[in-house]
């Protein structure tokens, strides 16, 4: 077992790295344990040495800041205050019982086969987020990927899906991954975002607050212009098509109800299709804590602390908001952390400006998630071929019969009765569909292990021993 | 007062559904209710054994070899939807003085007539060639079978045609002025009917109280490994013979014995923990650890192998480890079908059917005796013990 930690942070992106570095300011000893090999996560994604010899790409928007992080980040580890462990994947916090910490279970290794365990006092999660897929006719064809994961293969090895590329679906995301296509060099033959203008024109006041991140926007717009890409708002892509891969796609308009407008219909030929409708909280590690859920958040009080002693969480974890959100919320929770590990109780004083920042952008969240939705119809454009679950092969007709002659009334009693949701990804992926054809909400789904883990390394876990 | 059904089944899990459906059979008229959904309790968490080897000569199995029969029956009818599969279960001895024991058993269990052949070391590898070498022996069961337990629970609701109304938490037991019961009120309405079959697994107990009357059902906890898709390594199902105990104890505490399965589906199930520590869904990594640990002693092959998850289950557990089956004469109108620990999908069928018999007057298929309800008096008086049976 590794050597026991004051706090161990889990994921160095925004959120990580800010709580990470306000903590070991505050002389707490970090250990950041994160999966990828670089620190930064989504957002401050950057191609491996080797990558950017070659090639290097062009300066991320929020270089200045990055440069703050990554700097402390050096500065801390070369003092030893803070330990990064790189590509260690954890599948499971477990709070050791008798107050004696927490014991944060990592795996690692070429093929992660091999079992880590870190103790620590305290445990920041900084997880961050996921895609939320919704499947539609064809969505399984090689070519389509999701929004994300086109930005991820662009800014980690500087890789393009496609030639010509489509960008759809909803969300802020769309329009950076379609400006970073295009300066990369695929053509973006269309923009297609089922939110209409009026819907943002709506939540004007709430967006007028955050003028920097509006300018954002108009910002990747404008990029996108100069490649003559024109956002096609209210629309959707109600197809894809192609024999063994994506040869094109059928785009469509929505009416003011959010549903396919008739006639609208048209085809577009493309070799790659980015789409993404937002992101969801990864909330695995918090759930098998037991901390307290909202919706699917991770509920925190204003110290950025869940409701179990000595767990903070911050970032996209706690609701989605961006990059930004996530530094102020990390940063505050590294200042309460450092307080409550001395025993003290911190003063919020000392973090008015990231608080009034994160007050501030969770109501430009929580406006863009009103204006930012999916055709209101996307359920009913799934046909009963149309694979819902991927890992297991299930068709949203095996949902509906799951659903209407055997009795199944909630997500679990799906997937017991269907296997949607059993496989690799454990419904992460098909989770948002199926709560969709069975009609209720999304639910987190229980998930104790966060990623599959060898028996052996199970049957190898320490023993708890008293110290 | 206008009636809405014949019997009102509380609990649509593997024991309901099977009561409703010989109910049905039997010419009654049932509605199944369940607060949550089809197998959404303690069958939707098990692993859908139909086992005859993990049982002592005695009432329990008795209803086991009954229930097997019925089970192969209703496989016939219902199809592959249910995925069952008579593959057998192996047990294996790790010791010449665990053997001897286990070949004890197994002598009893044929007196009674169970179908048990013993294996010796070379033909163990024959039936399964990933077990772990060096084991003494074994004893294979031919009756020992599985289904897929949630799938199976929903089926067999189908194929009885009874009304099925999940989300319907039951908030009370209508009674008259006799006491006799007169259904059940739900969140959703009232369902008149002259009798009720308490049929809520471990929340049994629960359900007893809302009836005025008293049935000690406590949880048992049990976690399942479940690993990714294999093809088809583990042919049968294969336990250490300690399980046996195991099942028998009366510990509190954790006790895990391997227990190893492949399905159709493809990944392997792993159990079984027992431990008694209430509602308590939390994950415990020395439950899975001490079942990791015993799953890659019989199958050495698995070390490697991901678990993609891993959930707890509450087995349904009366504390002389017989289930309660049959009229409660305490309350006239209500039958209970509950308590089956770790073995309810197995003996769903044969419960089921003794239920209909209890409800339509006939003689029942086996004694009910042993399964009375009311054999363990009032809250507070010392339990009953296990009325001569060894465990």
């Amino acid at each position: 077992m590794a050597e026991r930690t004051r706090l161990a942070v889990v994921g160095a992106g925004p959120a990580g790295l800010a709580g990470a570095l306000a903590a070991a300011a505050r002389g707490v000893r970090v250990t950041l344990v994160d999966a990828a090999e670089q620190a930064g996560g989504q957002f401050f994604r950057r191609p491996a040495e080797a990558f950017a010899a070659r090639r290097p790409p062009a300066p991320h928007p929020r270089e200045h800041t990055w440069e703050r992080l990554r700097d402390a980040l050096d500065r801390y580890r070369a003092a030893g205050t803070v330990t990064h462990l790189t590509e260690h994947h954890v599948w499971c916090v477990e709070r050791l019982p008798a107050s004696r910490g927490f014991a944060v279970h990592a795996l690692c290794g070429p093929a992660q086969e091999e079992g880590v365990t870190v103790r620590a006092d305290a445990v920041l999660l900084a997880t961050g987020g996921y895609e939320r897929v919704l499947p539609f006719p064809g969505w399984t064809l090689p070519g389509v990927v999701t929004a994300g994961g086109a930005q991820a293969v662009l800014k980690g090895q500087l890789v393009l899906p496609g030639r010509t590329v489509v960008v759809a679906g909803t969300g802020p995301l769309l329009l950076p991954v379609a400006a970073g296509l295009a300066e990369a060099g695929a053509r973006v033959a269309a923009l297609v975002e089922s939110a209409g203008p009026r819907a943002l024109l709506r939540r004007a006041p709430a967006l007028a607050g955050q003028p920097g991140k509006v300018a954002e926007g108009v910002h990747y717009a404008a990029r996108l212009l100069r490649y003559g890409v024109r956002p096609l708002a209210r629309h959707t892509v109600v197809e894809a098509h192609g024999a063994d891969r994506l040869e094109a796609v059928t785009v469509a308009a929505l009416d003011r109800g959010g549903r396919l407008a008739p006639g609208t219909a048209r085809r577009v030929r493309c070799d790659a299709l980015a789409v993404g409708h937002g992101l969801l909280p990864h909330t695995d590690l918090a759930e098998t804590l037991g901390c307290a859920l909202s919706g699917t958040d991770v509920r925190v009080d204003t110290e950025q602390r869940t409701d179990v002693p000595g767990v903070w969480a911050a970032g996209e974890t706690t609701g989605v908001g961006g990059a930004d959100l996530a530094l102020a919320e990390g940063h505050i929770a590294g200042r309460s952390i450092a307080a409550r590990l001395r025993g003290t109780a911190p003063d919020p004083r000392a973090w008015a400006v990231a608080d009034r920042a994160r007050t501030r952008l969770r109501a430009f969240a929580a406006a863009l998630d009103a204006v930012y939705a999916p055709p209101s119809d996307w359920v009913d454009r799934m046909t009963d071929d149309t694979t819902v679950c991927r890992c297991e092969e299930v068709g949203a007709g095996r949902v509906r019969e799951a659903v209407g002659a055997l009795g199944a009334g909630d997500a679990r009693s799906v997937k017991l009765l269907t296997r949607a949701g059993m496989g690799w990804c454990q419904g992460r992926m098909c989770g948002p569909a199926v709560a969709g054809l069975t009609g209720c909400p999304l639910t987190p789904g229980r998930r104790p292990f966060a990623r599959p883990v060898p028996l052996g390394v199970l049957a190898g876990l320490p023993e708890p021993r008293p110290d | 007062m206008r009636l809405t059904c014949d019997v009102v089944v509380v609990g649509a899990g593997a024991v309901g559904a099977a009561c409703a459906l010989y109910a049905a059979r039997a010419g009654l008229d049932v509605c199944v209710v369940d607060r949550g959904q089809v197998a959404g309790g303690t069958t939707g968490a098990g692993e859908g054994n139909l086992l005859v080897s993990d049982k002592a000569p005695g009432p329990e199995l008795e209803l086991a070899l009954l229930s097997a029969g019925l089970w192969a029956g209703l496989a016939d009818e219902l199809g592959p939807a249910v995925e069952y599969e008579p593959k057998g279960g192996l047990v294996v001895a790790k010791t010449p003085g665990e053997l001897s024991a286990l070949h004890g058993l197994a002598e009893r269990q044929r007196a009674a007539g169970v179908a048990a052949v013993r294996v010796g070391p070379r033909e163990l590898a024959e039936l399964e060639p990933h077990l772990s070498p060096g084991l003494a022996g074994g004893v294979l069961h031919p009756q020992d079978a599985q289904v897929m337990p949630a799938l199976a629970a929903a089926h067999v609701i189908r194929a009885s045609g009874a009304r099925l109304h999940t989300g319907s938490n039951v908030t009370g037991v209508l009674r008259g002025r006799s006491g006799a019961v007169r259904g059940v009120r739900t969140a959703r309405g009232d369902i008149h009917a002259p009798a009720v079959v308490n049929a809520a697994g471990t929340w049994g107990g629960e359900l007893a109280a809302l009836a005025g009357t008293h049935l000690p059902v406590l949880p048992r906890r049990g976690f399942v490994l479940v690993t990714e898709p294999l093809p088809r390594m583990v042919r049968h199902k294969v336990y250490a013979a300690d399980y046996v105990a195991d099942v028998a104890s009366d510990s509190a505490a954790l006790r895990t014995s391997p227990v190893v399965e492949g399905t159709s589906a493809g990944p392997v199930l792993i159990g079984a923990s027992r431990e008694r520590i209430g509602f308590d869904r939390a994950l415990s990594l020395p439950a899975v650890r001490a079942l990791a640990a015993g799953a890659i002693g019989l199958f050495p092959f698995l070390e490697p192998v991901r678990a993609l998850r891993t959930y707890a289950g509450f087995r349904p557990y009366l504390p002389d480890h017989l289930p309660a089956i049959g009229p409660d004469p305490r309350v006239p109108g209500l039958l209970h079908a509950c308590g089956h620990e770790g073995a309810g999908i197995g003996l769903a069928t044969g419960t089921g059917r003794l239920i209909a018999q209890a409800l339509t007057g006939e003689a029942t298929e086996l004694d009910l005796g042993p399964f009375r309800p009311d054999r363990f008096g009032a809250p507070g008086t010392s339990p009953a013990t296990r009325g001569g049976q060894t465990p």
